[in-house]
């Protein structure tokens, strides 16, 4: 018999330890000889636990699973009341487009020999065969954008350090993955990290670096210490071929993911953000030239490299193009990863792939793309998904969250979060985000007490045009997108509170 | 947390880190979790090692929120309080256990057995609300479930 559990972070906040020690006992009791494979998550949340059964049809699938549920898997898995189906055939997974998470799910994330046998590695060799120019051109044929957040075409960063001159560059993978809502990071990490050291070795033979880093948050230990195993695995099987790649951890500073802050960070500085130009790219870790790409950016290198990238190229929306992995989370009955080409409306992914709330209740607000994106309302669902798009509609799509709230949220107190996130996390280098987030804070709150005039509103809206304007980073640059958003939607929201909600 | 300060060990843990590229942070983080919160002892002698101002090691550990300069109690319980999270309940689950404890963020308990702390996304935003004790994620949390998280260790 052959299981698959994954140990991912989600399956372990889930009780997956004692569960995998409860199927191996099980099958020890009934003298039945089990192979449990840990897999990386196939990244449908909401089934998680999620265990797999290997047939000669394909992977059974049952969940959310409990320890209650073992006995009948041994007994007849046909009629568990937990039973799924073929998981490759469940409508969440067949309606995506996997060109980054491919493996996810599939593989053991720390088995080279699972890596090698779905298609691991053929990216890095082509790569081999090619100019740094060659790789360079291709990624930008491709037009892959940034995924971390400000979508500048990544081939183009790449051949700005290739052709910068200098003894020593580096490779940087920003891990920080700090947005709320947004786990596409940590779930790659934990089921594919060969993926992304691929990537990353990909984008050393392009531009000429022999060292890499990856910054990656505190908050993620178990994403920490499979990454930092897959490159002693990956380093030791000779698939680096000298370059040295390290795990360096975040210290819970969300301005850190901030590229400039992050690599004052990693100098061992306070994670002050540093002006531009120059841009990291001449002048960047150590003052040497620097790519710094997301970590998802760079998983999907290893694709394009091995599929070609017209292949990428044909996925996609306008000037957004290939595909994006989104996530589903909040008050969302399916939540959970969906990579997809751009151009899906927002009413398709958190209607009728997400299945509207968690809850029941009638869906109220989308917040896209993390703390510093714009709020959307059911009225505004056919916005095709796409960094153009959501520009337009006065948001972003940001690291690709999407987070969903149901009639019982609260808009202002969402919008005085915006603000406090803000004060809590600013740099500090600047007075719009630094003392007009505290000021923008301290007025909503007295809106919300009910001592509130129309000028305080005025004002709060003049606070926002003062910080969107002249914030050094998007930081205090785009929180006014939740508040503002927030306010124009829903200003019913923004009267008095009752006593006891604020 | 018992203090098992001792100036040897953090010797030992600077000087094994001082090869690494910008040693700081990683050096920091050993010795947070050797002690278990940063002593100003410590701080001294990071900066005597890597050369630097005794201020600008201050700066930097006081400028990351993960970095304590108070030893936290024997468990430490991160509760997030993102948006993921809010918008299943989170944070009325974590007030009301904040109330019924009589603790406010960041503050530990008086047999000095929990702390409470915030934490702002933990990466489970699909299976919200979340939180992590000691290290280890817990998801799907419903009030009795965190509440169970803080009692059992208290
Ligand atoms: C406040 C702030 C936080 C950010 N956090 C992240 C992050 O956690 N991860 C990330 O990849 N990019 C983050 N970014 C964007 C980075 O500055 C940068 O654009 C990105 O790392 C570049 O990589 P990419 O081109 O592959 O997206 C953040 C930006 C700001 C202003
Ligand atoms: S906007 Fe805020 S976080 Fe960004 S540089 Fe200015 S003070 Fe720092
Ligand atoms: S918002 Fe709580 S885990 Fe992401």
């Amino acid at each position: 018999m052959r299981l698959y559990l994954p140990r991912d972070s989600v399956t372990q906040a889930l009780g997956g330890e004692k569960l995998a020690a409860a199927l191996k006992a099980e099958a020890e009791r009934r003298g039945v000889p089990l192979t449990l494979t840990r897999n990386g998550s196939r990244g449908l949340f909401w089934l998680e636990p999620l265990v797999e059964l290997e047939t000669v049809a394909g992977r059974l699938g049952f969940g959310p699973f409990t320890e209650s549920d073992i006995p009948a898997l041994f007994d007849s898995p046909s009629t568990h009341p937990k039973a799924l189906g073929l998981v490759s055939e469940l409508p969440f997974l067949k309606r995506q487009q996997r060109l980054t998470f491919v493996r996810a799910g599939l593989t053991d994330p720390l088995s080279l020999t699972d890596y090698a046998a779905h298609g691991g590695w053929a990216g890095l060799a082509k790569a081999r065969t090619l100019t740094g120019a060659e790789i360079c051109a291709e990624v930008t044929k491709s037009g892959l954008r940034g995924r971390g957040g400000a979508g500048f075409p990544t081939g183009i960063k790449w051949e700005t350090v290739r052709k910068a001159e200098a003894g020593q560059k580096y490779i940087v993978c920003n891990a920080d993955e700090g947005d709320s809502g947004s786990y596409a990071d940590r779930l790659l990490i934990e089921a594919d990290p060969f993926c992304l050291i691929e990537g990353m070795a990909i984008a050393a033979l392009a531009v000429g670096a022999t060292r890499g880093h990856v910054y990656l948050r505190s908050e993620y230990p178990n994403a920490i210490a499979m990454l930092g195993q897959a490159i002693a695995i990956a380093t030791q099987a000779g698939h680096l071929d000298g370059f040295h790649l390290e795990v360096r951890v975040g210290a819970g500073s969300y301005v850190c993911g901030e590229e400039t802050a992050l690599l004052e960070s990693l100098e061992g500085k306070r994670g002050v953000v540093r002006a531009k130009p120059p841009v990291p790219a001449l002048v960047g870790l150590f003052g040497r030239p620097t790519v710094i790409n997301n970590v998802i950016s760079l998983a999907t290198i290893p694709h394009i490299l091995a599929d070609g990238a017209e292949a990428y190229a044909a996925f996609g929306l306008g000037h957004s193009r290939g595909t994006m992995p989104i996530q589903l989370s909040g008050n969302i009955k399916h939540g959970g990863l969906f990579e997809t080409a751009f151009g899906i409306t927002l009413g398709e992914l958190v209607e009728d792939i997400g299945g509207g709330t968690a809850s029941g209740r009638p869906l109220r607000a989308v917040q896209a793309g993390g703390p510093l994106g714009a709020y959307f309302a059911p009225h505004q669902f056919d916005i095709l998904y796409g960094y153009e798009e959501y520009a337009k509609a006065g948001g972003l799509i940001g690291h690709g969250g999407l987070v969903v709230f149901d009639d019982r949220v609260n808009m202002a107190r969402m919008a005085r979060f915006a603000l406090e996130f803000c004060a809590h996390e600013s740099c500090g280098k600047c007075t719009p985000c630094r003392i007009g987030s505290t000021r923008g804070h301290e007025l909503l709150g007295r809106i919300m007490a009910g001592g509130g005039s129309p000028q305080d509103l005025a004002l709060l809206r003049e606070l926002c045009d003062t910080m969107k304007s002249a914030s050094l980073c998007a930081l205090g640059g785009f929180t006014p997108y939740p508040v503002m958003s927030a306010l124009t939607l829903f200003p019913e929201d923004f009267t008095a509170l009752p006593a006891a909600a604020a | 947390m018992t203090d098992n300060w001792s100036p040897e060990r953090a010797k030992d843990i600077i000087s094994a880190h001082l090869g690494l590229e910008g040693p700081l942070l990683p050096i920091l983080h050993a010795l947070q979790d050797e002690f278990g919160y940063l002593p100003r002892e410590a701080l001294v002698l990071a900066a005597e090692a890597l050369n630097i101002t005794r201020a600008d090691v201050h700066g930097v550990a006081s400028f990351y929120p993960d970095f304590r300069s108070q030893p936290p109690g024997r468990h430490v319980l991160k509760i997030c309080r993102a948006e993921a999270c809010q918008s299943m309940g989170g944070e009325e689950n974590a007030e009301a256990l904040l109330s019924r404890l009589g603790l406010s963020w960041g503050a530990t308990s008086a047999n000095g057995a929990l702390t409470i702390e915030p934490v702002y996304c933990l990466g489970l935003c699909a299976t919200a609300p979340n939180a992590q004790r000691d290290g280890q994620a817990f998801a799907r949390l419903d009030a009795e479930r965190l509440e169970a998280l803080a009692r059992e260790v208290l």
